[in-house]
């Protein structure tokens, strides 16, 4: 497979502040990639209310695929159907299908297992009242891994998590004790612990600084090629700086439930978008 | 112009009437406890010289021989209270973790409000039950058959009675229950909800969640419900009284009786006959009050230590 395409991760610079004043280069990648998560006909309910009605969509294999919209659209509800994160909601049904290569998602008894293919970084920081390591090493130890193998995770997860280099002379300390922008990276080592293939980012950075947020976005830059990441974000310009793909969803006025308006390679969908309404939201008219 | 702001620095607000009232009311707490303490030293003096520090290791308690010491009644206070702590901990606390799951409806609301009203059954009710109802039962089918089987360990042998120490731990557990579900529950409730769904969306179960998660999330808080339900446990009288067996002695076996320094200074306070016996008993009311002041302070002491190795 051969990607042409702008703005792979390893070819950006390191400097931080470079970023920020450069113009924004829209880095969707063409031609075809293999599909990791296929959405097919997807509604879901909260009791007798829909709150996702009839949405298809192929998310790309190692590709950043980021879901944006209106507040209320339905964007993270559909992040939660894909590791099941809606089972803590009581009466909360999902109808239609979604694939993670052979496994139906909605209908899988084996939660562990698909919950440690699709890990979730949550939008606040929420480190476990434990050390930096004992967090890193949740999951591991819940797949029954050996001492060895899970000292080796933790600390490959880590230093993936770009977190290493600040923490390894402390790792008995608890987590609480690191800056919100750490805990969010220690987050994230703690979900690529047990080697997920897929990332679940829901608005990662709302929480953050601006100084922590471009850490987090690099972060994802360099996680891009190796794992699939979706990514709910409020901000337009976070989706067109990281993601491959962008989705836009929209709350049906009457009917109150979320659907799908758009989907297309980043660059597309900002610069030439085929629905009106893509338009007016992208362009600030509304949302 | 705010007047403070106009004021030179290093003068004090001028006293106001508010200041005033509420500090007096305030200083009303810690002034009861001052008096409370130095009338009992004041009431106990004769026996506090009389016996000596030896008051508090004398197992000896004979009103006719004048032969008195606090020993038997502060094991008899301890006891009962650590061993209704260890019955009622876990049980308070999974009532707890039940009440504070989302997803349980309407049944935690009932058993919520019963849990609650646990804690506004008068004591003397708790005895009459515990008396009537309990201890016959726990006889029968608790304390006979361990003693049949395990009557050969010590602190386990028989005979088995109906009023034991080990009959007053039970209705202490279920005194203590209310206070340990009701203050636990809040406390596992006050932990981020991002905490219990980060750890089920990296796969833990739901007893794994609680164990690895919520649980030492909550410790401190529960600890504090710990203390304030041994608080309750080290003072109750009139419950405990009625089926503890009152003998004023150390008991080498959990089904055999003894006494706690309230339930002796209740029955007894009314049949002290002289000086002695009577400032006998008040000084068992200094000793209650200095455990409930130790184990508080001890309590107190372990949660700092271990929040600031948390912190550390």
């Amino acid at each position: 497979m051969a990607y042409g395409g702008l703005g792979v991760a390893e070819s950006k610079p390191a400097d931080y502040p470079a970023r920020r004043v450069a113009p924004v280069v829209l880095k969707a990648l063409e031609g075809a990639s293999p599909t990791k998560l296929a959405v097919a006909s997807l509604s879901f309910y909260y009791g007798r209310f829909r709150a996702l009605k009839d949405i298809s969509l192929d998310i790309p294999e190692k590709r950043v695929t980021a879901l944006i919209g209106p507040s209320g659209c339905g964007k993270t509800t559909l992040l939660r159907v894909f590791n099941r994160m809606y089972d803590l909601v009581p009466k909360a049904r999902a109808e239609g299908s979604v694939r993670l290569d052979g496994m139906e998602v909605t209908e899988t008894t084996r939660l562990l297992e698909l919950r440690q293919k699709v890990g979730m970084v949550f939008q606040r920081p929420s480190p476990f009242p434990l050390s930096i390591y004992d967090n890193v090493a949740f999951a591991p130890r819940l797949l029954g891994w050996g001492r060895s193998r899970v000292a080796e995770a933790v600390e490959t997860a880590i230093k993936d998590a770009a977190l290493w280099d600040e923490v390894n002379d402390r790792l008995k300390d608890p987590a609480a004790s690191l800056s919100g922008g750490q805990q969010q990276r220690l987050s994230i080592a703690r979900c690529l612990a047990v080697k997920p293939e897929v990332i679940l980012m829901d608005e990662p950075c709302s929480a953050l600084d601006p100084v922590a947020t471009l850490k987090i976005e690099d972060l994802i830059d360099r996680l891009a090629r190796q794992y699939t990441i979706v990514i709910v974000t409020h901000n337009m310009q976070q989706a067109a700086r990281v993601a491959d793909f962008t989705a836009f969803m929209l709350m049906d006025t009457e009917e109150r439930y979320g659907q799908l308006i758009e989907f297309a390679p980043t660059t597309d969908l900002f610069n030439k978008p085929t629905d009106p309404r893509t338009e007016g939201y992208i362009t600030g008219r509304f949302g | 112009m705010i007047r403070g702001l106009a004021m030179p620095r290093g003068r004090r607000r001028p006293p106001d009437g508010f200041r005033l009232l509420t500090g007096l009311v305030a200083l009303a707490a810690p002034i009861s406890l001052v008096l409370i303490v130095v009338l009992l030293a004041q009431q106990g003096a004769p026996a506090i010289w009389h016996y000596g520090l030896g008051f508090l290791t004398s197992r000896a308690w004979n009103p006719v021989s004048l032969d008195f010491g606090a020993l038997a009644f502060i094991f008899g206070t301890l006891a009962t209270s650590l061993i209704a702590l260890a019955l009622a901990l876990p049980v308070g606390v999974g009532v707890a973790l039940f009440l504070a799951e989302p997803s349980a409806g309407r049944l935690r609301g009932a058993i919520g409000i019963g849990v609650e009203l646990l804690a506004a059954i008068p004591s003397v009710v708790y005895g009459l039950w515990a008396f009537y109802v309990m201890a016959p039962f726990v006889l029968i089918h608790v304390e006979q058959p361990i003693v049949a089987r395990f009557g050969s360990v010590g602190i386990l042998s028989g005979p088995a009675r109906e009023t034991s120490l080990f009959t007053a731990s039970l209705v202490l557990s279920v005194m203590i229950l209310p206070t340990l579900a009701a203050v636990s529950r809040d406390v596992i409730r006050a932990v981020p909800g991002g905490l219990r769904e980060s750890s089920v969306a990296l796969g833990a179960t739901w007893w794994e969640t609680t164990w690895g998660v919520i649980l030492p999330a909550a410790r401190q808080g529960i600890f504090g419900a710990t203390v304030l339900a041994l608080g309750r446990a080290l003072g109750e009288t009139i419950a405990v009284t009625m089926v503890i067996g009152n003998r004023p002695e150390i008991p080498t076996s959990l089904f055999a009786p003894a006494y706690t320094l309230a339930s002796v200074i209740a029955n007894e306070f009314t049949e002290a006959t002289g000086q002695l016996y009577s400032s006998a008993l008040i000084e068992l009311g200094l000793v209650l009050m200095l455990v409930t002041l130790t184990v508080n302070v001890l309590a107190q002491l372990l949660v700092r230590s271990t929040t600031r190795e948390a912190r550390a």
